[in-house]
Formats: C-alpha cells, structure tokens, sequence
C-alpha cells in the first residue's frame, strides 16, 4: 500500500510518500498508524499525537476503525487549513 | 465547476459571464478570500499552500453536490489556489447562482464554511519568526456545523 503525509506531518516523516509492506495484523487504520508509529524516529514524531491526525483511505476521510489493504492509498494529515 | 489552480483569477472577469446564456438566474452571490497581512501578532508576507492532489478534487466535488442537494442551484464554481502567495493576492472564490437571493447566499456561505473544514489545503505561513504551520481553528468548525444534518443554515 501507499501512504502520504501532509504539511506539518510530512516534515516530521521525513517522506511525503512511502510504498510499504505492513505484516499481516495491521488490517484497520489505528494499526497501521500504531505500526508506522513502531518504526521509530520522523515517524513516531508524525503519530506522536494522533488526536490531530486525519486519514484518508483511497481519498475518502475515515474513521481508525477503517478497514485497509494492499493496494489502499493511505493519507495521514492535520486538521485542513484551506480557504 | 471546480477548478484547482497555481495560477491567479480575476474575480471580476468570472463574475462577469457567469449569468451568460442562462436566464433562469436570479441571483448570483460570491466569497472571496484572499492572503492577509497578519496572523495574530505576526506580521506574514506570504504563503504556501499545500494541497492532496485526486483528494482535493473529489472533496470538492463532493461539497458541490451537497450544495446542489440541499438548495435549487442553476450554476456554482469554486476556485481555490495552491503554491506560494504573498499578502493581498486572492487564494479562494466561491460563486453560487440561483433563480433567488436567499439560496445564492446560503449556499454560497455553506460552500466555503464546508470547504475550510472539509478540503485538502494547509497553509503554512512565512512570518518574522520563520515559517509558521497554520492551526485550525474551532470557530471555523463551530461554522461548518451550523450547517450539519443536511441543515440549511437556519
């Protein structure tokens, strides 16, 4: 699957976007950001508050109980700012 | 219509045909919104914005829609820019017609409450002390409830 970050998330990842692999109990949303967070460094920093994490799953907003598997494009992003 | 863009818009030449070649419009009211000086105490000389290409698009389109649902629409368009942009230059319009006043107004003030809480931007503003991320604010998601549940706004 894909992930994206965002503004203030992407400088704290380090990458705007990634290609990866999670083994195979990462199946919602609030496991693969656990599992992102697991990865240490730039991405622990980018978890490190989830409260003011907002995802995005094949560009639609979800809730962390959202379902997510190979092939998803995932976006983690602060609250929006546009307008 | 959406339209995401780098580039500048004149205001008043989208406004000028908007009406053309459709007589059924009434009324036709329309939000600009452009880069201010200040951010709190700060003074702010300009601005990038960040955007979610694909995403930014559908969530668009997708408040649009809603604003067709909920009022008797004949035409609308938002425009909103991304990239770097300096005090004064106009970051967003949103234009909403209809046969009467009172839907072109509502559904014109909807469309941007629902669009600052709801579309893929950030801004990130360059002020003396260096670039500075902009928050959310809670009032601007006090606004876009007023019109939750498929409410009109009253």
């Amino acid at each position: 699957m894909k992930i994206f970050y965002f503004a203030y998330l992407r400088e704290k990842a380090g990458v705007g976007e990634e290609e990866v692999s999670p083994p195979e109990n990462v199946t919602d949303v609030r496991s693969l950001m656990e599992w992102v967070k697991g990865r240490g460094g730039g991405f622990a920093e980018a978890m490190a508050d989830t409260s003011i994490v907002r995802v995005a799953v094949n560009q639609e907003y979800v809730q962390l109980d959202a379902p997510v598997k190979t092939g998803d494009e995932i976006a983690f992003f602060p609250p929006v700012t546009g307008g | 219509m959406i339209r995401i863009q780098a580039e500048p818009f004149d205001m008043g030449e989208e406004l000028s045909s908007f009406g053309e070649g459709n007589h059924g419009i009434g009324g036709v009211c329309a939000f600009m919104g452009q880069v201010r000086d200040m951010a709190g105490d700060a003074a702010v000389s300009a601005m990038t914005l960040e955007h979610y290409p694909g995403m930014t698009e559908k969530a668009l389109e997708k408040i649009e829609a809603e604003a067709y649902d909920r009022w008797p629409l004949e035409k609308t368009l938002i425009i909103h820019r991304y990239g770097r942009l300096e005090a004064g230059d106009p970051i967003v319009l949103v234009v909403a017609a209809s046969a009467h006043r009172a839907a072109a107004f509502d559904a014109c003030h909807f469309l941007i409450d629902w669009l600052k809480t709801q579309a893929p931007f950030w801004k990130q503003e360059e002020t003396n002390d260096g670039p500075q991320w902009v928050e959310a604010r809670a009032s601007d998601d006090d606004a876009a409830a007023r019109w939750s549940d498929g409410s009109k706004g009253s």
